[in-house]
């Protein structure tokens, strides 16, 4: 049960399940870049509102869409690391 | 053309009581177990939208038409601490649960080694950054208000504003204090006010997406006629500021984590981890649809309206404008939504903190003295202090509006607010990702950052008439320039929200790290520590007490107060039967203790729980096996003493139940010998009298009434023998399973009037019976006749035994987790509780000879009873004298 | 046997009978009141004084106050056991000869040997023969 006692060679399933939660710990150091890019415009002139406008709500729309993936996903395999409901780490031991 | 006022009141009026009913009948739901749908992500996820308050509603619109698209910046922030929930909030979380945390003061407290002095000082900042806030959710009602009253033929004047805020206010602390502090719940949880938040987060979005939609397609016509208008609009050219640009987007995202109301939805009020995963992106949808209509509104509102129109209400002029009265109404109901949800759930997570870090610590220690066992019931005193808070936090918000005047932009007072409580964030932060940090370090950063903030923002926002004068603002204090508000060691240049964060953060984080460095923690405060940081590989409870000491039922007693009776012995008898022990009081074991501060945290907070198990465990509070554990850093000493410790854990449980059972068997063996002796004793008694008077009867030449008395003598001996022979067989029959039941139909009440009936004659003992004739309306089918036996041995048991002055037995009946109890409590001594565990065995009579009559069989006899009825008659301890608790299955 | 005993049969008779003697007294710590009904009609039918007493926690006092001239002595009384209360009187100057019947309604062999052990003059179990109570009686006083 407890998490500190894994082997070495993590199966197949546990493996991606890692590679998983690697994302999404990823994505909001991705949405972090996306969202700056007016950062780098500035001072250009030319910044019309509605391009701007735009772009960051297409930039929301995918990380929503990555993120629901995500975690749908780190839902499903992560019995053993998201507890159930109900339970209190004492019930755990 | 507008509608007229009254409808407007009578409108709101009915949305308020639909909110209670949906409160109400949530409460209810959630109190009869029937809450599966409570649990539900989607609740979650729009109990979150308090985030966005009438600020966002209204002010958002106001700051689109203002500053072009920076009002993003105020939503972008959360979406990334929402997606990016697998590093802080996942922890948070899991934190919250784990050590049953009620407030973001108590988890601070609760880190830092429990300590009180960083609780009072996380609830004076929330307090000083939520007021303004609240005053601006009355403000935008009030405002909104006079909207409708300046549209409408004369019907409202406008001097009666302050009145207005003044109703809103006391509405919705009416509505916090019946919602927010019905009971004391374990998990402070509150199903009733996140129901009527969920509805709430629907309104303002639909209200918000109407508005939008009527815009583009009603007004403009169409999405590109909508792109062309913003083209041509004032804000066509984004002047983007960068500094305003990333620091908003960081403050956003600090004050989601920091803001008593967030912390409060996001983690207290959390039930299930998965919530958190389907919010993860559902919340970023519900903020990104939000603030998806923000830009043409604005667009639209600066082409309709007139120039001195005020932006921050467009949201309600527009579609007034137009005389679209339905959609002016929804409008206005979502602004209102917005406002009213921001101050219940804020109202709550404050009264909470002052509660449980200012008025229970004062409290306990006015009367430290006494202890924690001896004063009274603690969750009334509880309840009374939040409902006090949740009324003066929202008196605190009204004064502010009352004083301010209202005249500040709406989205001014919102970032000074989120600039205030965003300075808990290093404490918070660092507290679960670093062992290191320290409650000095803290302390000094929160003060450091909270002084820095006060300096360069909040204090220079009552403007230059107000508590700095322009000359200080301009030149600084004493004309020292360096030191000049908004240009802090000569960085000029910047907007001074953002040189405000920049400095506080700095300087906050700075200080924490550094005395966090330089100071040395406590040994709780380093197990806390690494609970915390380790949440998830440490699976164990947190230690903090040392082995023993304890009185078992001293801490049943305290707990009863604070968690009530059922929860408190539901507990305790868990607890006992997880130590292979029977009854309600477990071994006082490190773990046990441990377990019981938590769960008296969820109610109190864990430094008053903390300080109230302290007063009755006493003594040092950590062990060397504890810090053995703080110090076995390596990942390899964690995984092999976790393995032997599982393994100890084991082996202790099993050698404590071989260890009962063999005291047992040896308790059983000494009782045959013993009930041989016993048998003897109780036959022999009577036998001599009849015999020694049969042969005075036959050898002398008595009178007549002296042959009368002894002939009576032996007949009375000779109906004691009888009894005991039934007494005897009857308990040889129940225990070998030949009994026949007779069930039949009979009322509870009825059952125990011809108990008390039978004993009245009996015993005579004159104990004075107090019984509930509501609660015993109760139908049973049983063997009545056999329940009636057990009724009146335990009466009898009272009448003899009780040595009160004025003995009194009280029968209380009552219906818990399907199972009927009928509980015997006598105003008596109790029994010791080394006798507790054998006066159900034979002849266990714990005073030698008394006046009991019986031979002692009579709780053998009802345990046995109780048994084929199904049920149990238990001792249960602490109450007021001795008490016995009988049970039966309510399927009966 | 005992000096009180000596003293009462001064200028006796040497072959001492009912008649001649004094009263003798004699205390019964019982704490069924069937049972002292009956040993109080037996023994005051054979011209004894008989006094009574049903409480183990006191009885060493009503010992020490009555001054008995034999005592009977219940094993099983509330308070205090028969036995502790004889270990007490053996141990006190003024007591620790006078003659001691103990009856018990449990009489297993143990029972017998801790009594006399802690000197008791005569042991008997429940129920015994009133005639052999007279008669153990008798000739505790006469020993």
């Amino acid at each position: 049960m407890s998490p500190s006692r894994e082997p070495l060679f993590l199966a197949r399933q546990n493996y991606r399940r890692r590679r998983i939660s690697d994302a999404a710990r990823l994505l909001p150091f991705l949405g972090v870049i996306l969202f700056m890019q007016p950062l780098l415009a500035a001072g250009q002139g030319g910044n019309g509102t509605a391009g701007w406008l735009v772009y960051v709500f297409v930039v929301w729309v995918m990380l929503i869409v990555v993120a629901a993936i995500l975690s749908r996903r780190l839902a499903k395999t992560g019995s053993d690391e998201v507890s159930p409901p109900g339970y209190g780490v004492e019930d755990a031991r | 053309m507008a509608l007229p006022f009254n409808i407007l009141v009578l409108v709101c009026l009915a949305y308020v009581v639909f909110l209670f009913l949906v409160a109400f009948g949530a409460d209810k739901r959630a109190s009869q177990g029937g809450s599966n749908w409570l649990g539900l992500p989607l609740i979650y996820t729009l109990s979150l939208s308090v985030y966005c308050t009438a600020w966002t509603f209204y002010g958002a619109v106001g700051y689109a038409a203002r500053s072009g698209l920076e009002y993003v910046t105020i939503y972008l922030g959360p979406t990334l601490v929402m997606i990016g929930w697998w590093w802080i909030l996942r922890k948070l979380v899991r934190i919250g649960r784990a050590q049953r945390v009620t407030s973001i003061a108590d988890l601070i407290s609760s880190r830092y080694g429990k300590s009180n002095g960083l609780g009072v000082l996380v609830t004076l900042l929330a307090v000083v950054g939520t007021t303004p806030y609240i005053a601006l959710q009355l403000q935008s009602v009030t405002l909104s208000f006079a909207v409708f009253a300046a549209a409408a033929p004369g019907g409202f004047e406008g001097a009666d504003l302050s009145a207005t805020a003044l109703w809103v206010a006391v509405g919705l602390a009416l509505f916090t204090i019946l919602f927010g502090t019905r009971n004391l719940d374990a998990n402070e949880r509150h199903h009733g006010v996140v129901t009527a938040i969920a509805v709430e987060a629907v309104v303002k979005l639909v209200a918000l997406m109407a508005v939008g939609i009527f815009v583009v397609w009603g007004v403009a016509g169409g999405t590109t006629e909508i792109a062309s208008m913003i083209a041509d609009s004032p804000i066509s050219n984004w002047n983007i500021n960068p500094g305003r640009w990333a620091g908003l987007t960081f403050l956003s995202a600090a004050a989601f984590l920091t803001l008593p109301r967030m912390f409060q939805v996001l983690v207290v009020e959390n039930v299930d981890e998965r919530q958190l995963a389907t919010a993860s992106w559902a919340f970023p949808t519900y903020l990104m649809l939000m603030s998806l209509f923000v830009v043409p509104i604005a667009v639209a509102g600066l082409n309709v309206l007139p120039p001195d129109a005020n932006p921050d209400l467009f949201v309600l002029t527009l579609p007034l404008h137009y005389n679209q009265q339905g959609l002016a109404m929804l409008s206005f109901l979502g602004g209102f939504s917005s406002a009213t949800s921001m101050v219940i759930v804020a109202s709550i997570a404050l009264s909470t903190m002052v509660s449980n870090h200012i008025v229970m610590p004062i409290w306990l220690s006015a009367r430290s003295d006494e202890g924690a066992t001896v004063s009274g019931d603690v969750r009334h005193l509880v309840l009374t202090s939040r409902r006090l808070s949740i009324g003066a936090v929202l008196l605190l918000g009204y004064l502010y509006y009352h004083f301010s005047g209202g005249g500040a932009e709406l989205a001014a007072i919102g970032l000074i607010s989120f600039a205030g409580v965003a300075q808990v964030l290093p404490a918070l932060l660092g507290g679960i990702v670093w062992r290191g940090a320290a409650r000095n370090g803290a302390a000094v950063g929160l003060i450091a950052g909270f002084a820095v903030w006060a300096y360069t923002l909040f204090l220079p926002s009552f403007g230059e008439a107000g508590i700095m004068s322009a000359q200080m603002l301009t030149n600084g204090p004493w004309g020292l320039e360096w030191l000049r508000p908004r240009a802090l060691f000569g960085l000029a240049g910047l907007d001074p929200v953002v040189h405000a964060v920049f400095w506080s953060m700095l300087i906050n984080t700075g200080a924490f790290i550094v005395v966090s460095l330089l100071s040395f923690p406590s040994p709780l405060e380093r197990l806390q520590g690494a609970q915390f940081v380790n949440v998830f590989e440490h699976s164990a409870s947190t230690k903090g007490w040392a082995h023993g000491g304890a009185e078992a039922e001293d801490l049943l007693i305290m707990a009863q107060r604070i968690m009530g009776a059922d929860e408190a012995q539901t507990l305790f008898q868990a607890q006992a039967s997880d130590q292979g022990k029977e009854g309600y009081l477990p071994d006082t074991t490190p773990d046990f203790i441990a377990r019981l501060e938590r769960e008296l945290a969820g109610s109190v907070g864990a430094a008053t729980a903390h300080a109230m198990v302290g007063q009755i465990v006493g003594g040092a509070s950590v062990s060397v096996e504890d810090l053995m554990a703080v110090a076995d850093e390596t990942q390899q000493m964690l995984e092999h003493s976790s393995q032997l410790e599982a393994q100890q854990k084991e082996l202790t449980t099993t050698a404590r139940r071989l260890s009962e059972v063999n005291e047992k068997l040896t308790q059983l063996s000494i009782q045959k010998d013993a009930f041989l002796s016993q048998i003897s004793h109780e036959l022999r008694t009577p036998m001599t009298s009849i015999r020694a008077f049969s042969e005075i009867l036959r050898e002398s030449d008595l009178d007549h009434a002296a042959q009368e008395k002894y002939a009576m003598i032996i007949h009375g001996e000779a109906v004691r023998l009888t009894r005991l022979l039934d007494d005897l067989l009857d308990l040889s029959v129940l225990e070998n399973g030949q009994v026949q039941l007779y069930p039949q139909h009979e009322p509870l009440s009825h059952v125990l009037d011809r108990a008390v009936a039978a004993t009245s004659s009996l015993s005579a003992g004159g104990i004075a019976i107090r019984r509930n004739p509501e609660a015993e309306e109760i139908g049973l089918y049983t063997d009545t006749d056999r329940l009636a036996q057990v009724f009146i041995n335990l009466i009898a048991n009272a009448a003899k035994y009780c040595e009160a002055q004025a003995p009194c037995l009280e029968i209380k009946v009552s219906q818990k987790l399907g199972e009927l109890r009928i509980d015997f409590v006598d105003n008596g001594g109790g029994i010791p509780p080394e006798s507790q565990a054998v006066i159900f065995e034979k002849f266990s009579r714990l005073s030698d000879q008394a006046a009991a009559g019986g031979a002692g069989l009579g709780l053998a006899i009802c345990r046995e009873i109780m048994d084929k009825l199904g049920g149990t008659v238990t001792y249960l301890p602490g109450q007021s004298g001795a008490a016995f608790r009988v049970t039966l299955p309510v399927a009966m | 046997m005992t000096d009180q005993t000596s003293d009462l049969k001064i200028g006796g008779d040497p072959e001492p009978t009912v008649a001649v003697t004094l009263p003798r007294h004699v205390l019964v710590i019982e704490d069924e009141p069937n049972i002292i009904e009956a040993i109080s009609f037996i023994l005051s039918r054979d011209g004894w004084v008989v006094a009574t007493h049903s409480n183990g926690e006191t009885a060493v006092e009503a010992v020490l106050k009555l001054r008995p001239d034999a005592l009977i002595l219940d094993v099983m009384l509330p308070g205090r056991s028969g036995y502790d209360i004889l270990q007490d009187l053996r141990a006190n100057e003024t007591t620790k000869d006078l003659p001691v019947l103990m009856l018990t309604a449990r009489g297993q062999k143990n029972d017998r040997e801790l009594a006399e052990r802690l000197g008791v003059n005569k042991f008997m179990t429940k129920p015994f023969s009133n005639a052999e109570v007279l008669e153990t009686m008798r000739a505790l006083i006469e020993a």
